[in-house]
């Protein structure tokens, strides 16, 4: 089962009432890879990452988690999976200590030598509470839990949301030796973009519950110019390459497109374009898009 | 012992700017054959960068000859590898000094100057738009 996706999904949803939080999914992601979810809040993150240790049920499709359902064999799956839920949830009036108690309780295949030695090079105390600890410590013990079960796949969501940039910093490279360390597999949601290329390999990019986006991070900077050119109609550039954005004003139009296939022409100027830029761009495409739908439904 | 740094504006990806920073320090001998590279944990930790991304960046290097992995002990700048003598270095810089001095006084500013270099360092066929 080594050669496995650590993550599969097919055809996934999952439906609230009339609202689907995740649609029509599919995705594989391989073993040893960092991968970021990014997306707006309310994109779906949450919900996929939820499906993915079995909290929840899919309306629609199948996820399979290191070869198995998380739902059907959760024994196969859930020893094998490190989860930090978002806001890293702790029982705020235990010490460190009994917090790893409780970890090596609750976990058969936990590992007091990684506990340990990660709350010492943390500068950490067993004695001291949690409510005690700052925002970045707190996450950092709740990393602790999930890297002492010893996963081969972490699944983090929106881990440094609430961090300040240097408890961020930490928090990631804390990550990031576990990569190197163990070899595990890595997801993490997030919706902040800036460094996600140092940090990942991979990138799925959600919005409404769809996913816009799935491929290396190579693949997708290859994979998008931005034009500039005399004032155009969009029109005959959409009918070859997918139009993310564009933009006009009064002699000049600009385009940032998901190429298909070379770009050949001599109207227009074309420019490399940066992942931060990229990403917005998809984010910005379904927001615009929102606010049509929802001016459209302001106006029946 | 050389230590990475990242540009993340520059639009070169991350495993090329560690490549190319080898390249460059074997160049002007400030690495010599023997020498061991930063370990993979060692990059992370300071750069908080993707170990893969390290990794790649090495296996480039390996590829090209001009680093080793051992097994279990690290990277090693590999033998043969003849670094520009550091008195012809010397030379070509203290030339290229000359030249700047001269556009300098031409009136051309350093932006300027990084482009003609760039420019004349590429073959003319490339440096026409795709």
């Amino acid at each position: 089962m080594n050669n496995a996706a650590a993550l599969q999904a097919t055809a996934l949803g999952k439906r609230y009432g009339s609202n689907w939080a995740l649609h029509n999914c599919d995705l594989s992601i391989p073993p040893g890879s960092v991968t970021a979810l990014v997306g707006p809040n309310g994109a779906g993150k949450t919900t996929l990452l939820q499906l993915a240790v079995g909290l929840i049920e899919p309306t629609t499709g199948t996820i399979s988690v290191l070869g198995h359902g998380p739902r059907t064999e959760p024994l196969a799956v859930l020893p094998r999976v490190g989860f930090v839920a978002q806001d890293h949830p702790l029982p705020r009036r235990f010490t460190i200590g009994e917090t790893l108690k409780l970890g090596r309780e609750l976990n058969s295949s936990w590992d007091d030598a990684v506990a340990d030695r990660r709350i010492d090079e943390l500068g950490l105390s067993r004695r001291q509470r949690i409510q005690t600890l700052s925002g970045g410590q707190q996450a950092q013990v709740a990393l602790t839990l999930a890297l002492a079960k010893r996963p081969q796949l972490l699944l983090l969501d929106e881990p440094v949301a609430s961090l300040d940039p240097l408890a961020r910093r930490e928090f990631l490279t804390g990550v990031l030796q576990a990569v190197a360390d163990a070899g595990i597999t890595v997801v993490l949601s997030s919706h902040i973009v800036a460094d996600l290329e140092r940090i990942c390999d991979r990138l799925i990019i959600l919005a409404n519950g769809r996913t816009q986006i799935v491929g290396t991070i190579e693949e997708i900077l290859a994979g998008h110019r931005l034009l500039t050119g005399p004032r155009t109609d969009a029109g005959a550039v959409a009918r070859v390459h997918q139009v993310i954005r564009e933009s006009h004003t009064e002699r000049q139009t600009t385009l940032l497109v998901r190429a298909n296939g070379h770009v050949y022409d001599a109207c227009w100027e074309m420019h490399e374009v940066d992942l931060e830029e990229i990403v917005l761009a998809y984010l910005g495409m379904t927001s615009a898009a929102a606010r049509v739908e929802a001016r459209a439904e302001a106006a029946r | 012992m050389i230590e990475f740094h990242l540009e993340t504006r520059s639009g070169v990806p991350t495993y090329l700017q560690l490549v190319q920073q080898v390249r460059q320090a074997v160049r002007l001998g400030i690495l010599h054959p023997g020498d061991q590279l930063p370990t993979v944990k060692e990059v992370v930790e300071q750069l908080t960068i993707n170990p893969n991304t390290v990794l790649r960046a090495y296996r480039e290097l390996d590829l090209e000859g001009l680093v080793e992995g051992r097994r279990g002990v690290g990277t090693f700048i590999a033998s043969g590898q003849p670094p520009v003598p550091p008195n012809d270095v010397k030379t070509l810089r203290s030339s290229l000094q000359r030249w700047i001095d001269r556009a300098r006084t031409a009136g051309l500013d350093d932006e300027n100057m990084a482009a003609l270099f760039v420019d004349t360092l590429r073959p003319p066929s490339i440096s026409q738009v795709a």
